[in-house]
This record gives structure tokens, sequence and C-alpha cells, in this order.
């Protein structure tokens, strides 16, 4: 599965790619931002994106908004992981087509059940 | 009317503390004596520092001496460093985004808003709060060492 995985936090994205190595994703490309992100995506082929929300320049929210207003890139699952715990804020990224949300802090079993919930 | 700021308003900060510890970096820091920042004494090294908009401005940071952040930051991300680094602060900013992300779900009355992270480094640095402002600090005790959160609130 070739995954996108966006977070400006170096810290994150590194914590995020152990754990899907240990997952057995290793077609993994790292974005620092939303608009990398869409940028990237372009390239074709993927079939996940784990998204961060609060990033400089585009915005997790936004970048998420754009891939599903894209007939190109809409098919793309995407899972916010992210430190916006508050019910108003899964619920606007649920509603603007995130597959699912994980909250920060969490556990890798966590992302992998999210991850596994996708596949299926 | 601007809400009032209370001392149980720092608890979500200090919950969301321990989860984020235990949870991401897989120590139980233990919590001391919240005090008035005014009667504690920091000489920490280095700093995460998040700021706080909505109907409460102010800030959340998280202070370390240099060894423990170092120890701690690579607990957190299966790191080697033996010295500060732009990964060990990347950490320390990212620790304190999560924190205040966590903890601002128990304060949906204020409708805060969070900005994002930045990191300070330099001993014995002093981070000023607004006049007026309500700032508390809580020491941490780790097996890693310890560390102390500081929050900074202000009705708007």
């Amino acid at each position: 599965m070739k995954i996108l995985l966006v977070d400006d936090s170096t810290t994150m994205r590194r914590i995020q790619k152990n754990t899907l190595e240990k997952l057995g994703h290793t077609d993994v490309t790292e974005a620092g931002d939303g608009a990398e992100a869409i940028a990237k995506l372009a390239a074709g082929g993927f079939e996940l994106v784990l998204m961060d929300w609060n990033m400089p320049n585009m915005t997790g929210i936004e970048a998420l908004k754009k891939i599903k207003a894209d007939p190109a890139l809409k098919s793309i699952p995407v899972i916010m992981v992210t430190s916006e715990s508050e019910k108003t804020r899964i619920m606007e990224a649920i509603s603007s087509g995130a597959a699912n949300y994980v909250v920060k802090p969490f556990q890798p079993d966590t992302l992998a059940e999210k991850i596994a919930s996708i596949k299926k | 009317m601007p809400l009032a700021i209370r001392v149980e308003h720092v608890n979500p900060f200090v919950s969301s503390t321990m989860e984020t510890f235990t949870k991401m970096v897989g120590i139980e820091p233990k919590p001391g004596k919240l005090m008035l920042k005014k009667d504690s004494k920091l000489n920490y090294d280095i700093s995460g520092i998040i700021g706080l908009s909505g109907m409460a401005k102010g800030s959340v940071a998280i202070s370390f001496p240099k060894e423990t952040a170092i120890a701690i930051c690579n607990k957190f991300m299966s790191g080697d460093y033996k010295d500060l680094h732009a990964d060990i602060l990347d950490a320390v900013g990212e620790l304190v985004n999560i924190i205040a992300g966590n903890a601002k779900k128990d304060l949906t009355e204020f409708s805060i808003a969070i900005s994002l992270p930045s990191v300070i480094v330099g001993a014995n640095h002093q981070i000023a709060e607004p006049k007026d402002s309500f700032s508390f600090v809580v020491p941490f005790s780790t097996a890693l060492g310890g560390f102390h959160l500081a929050v900074s609130l202000k009705p708007s």
C-alpha cells in the first residue's frame, strides 16, 4: 500500500513511519504540510493519506477538502491524525470526507486498527 | 461578559500531560503540587510553548533541563541523540502541541484555538505572561528526570 504521511512535525512523521513499517507498510512518502501533500498526490498511485490538522501553509482540513473536491484524488481514503480532539472538529473532518480520525495522543495499536479498518 | 478563570481550568492540562507522556512516550509522569508561577523558581534549558486564543488567551509551556529533554525525546521518537538537535526541538514542540490540543476538548466553554508550537533554548530563560493572567506551574517527576508544565490563562 502506497501511503502519504502528512505532518509538519518530523517527530510525528518518524513515529508514524515506524508504526507503519512494523505493520509491513514500507512504501511511505512524507509531506510537511497540506500544500506539499497535494503536490505529491499528483504523482498518483497513493492508496491512503494520514493527515495532521494544524500545519503551516495549508492546514490538513483544507487539504482534505481539496482532495475530496478533486475527481482524480477523491477516492483516496484520508485518516486525520491530530491533536484536535473536540467533537465539532471530528464532525467537520468526517463531513468533509475523512475516512477515519485518530486523536493524539494515541498508542500505536490505535493507528494500526484505523488503518486496518480502511483496508477491509 | 468574560468567563472567569479558575484554578480547575489547569486540570485538563495536567491530565493531558499525563496521558500524552503515558501513551506516546511510554513513561508515567507524577504531578507535584500546583504553584502560582510567581512563587516558583524555574531554571530550565528548553521550553516548548504554544499560544491559546479564543474566549481565553494565554499559553501552555513545558520546560526541561537539557539532559531530561534529550532523554524523554529520544524515548518519544525512538531516537539516540546525545545532544540537542533539531529533531529534539521538534519533539518538544510536538509534545506541547499534543498536550494543548488534547486539553482544549475539556475547555469548550472558552472555544480555544491553539497556535503552532515554538521552542525556546537557553539556560535559565524566562517566559513572560500577559499582565493580569492566571499563571500556574505544575512540576512533574519521571524516571527520566523532572520537567514542569506552565499554564497562563486570561479571559478575553
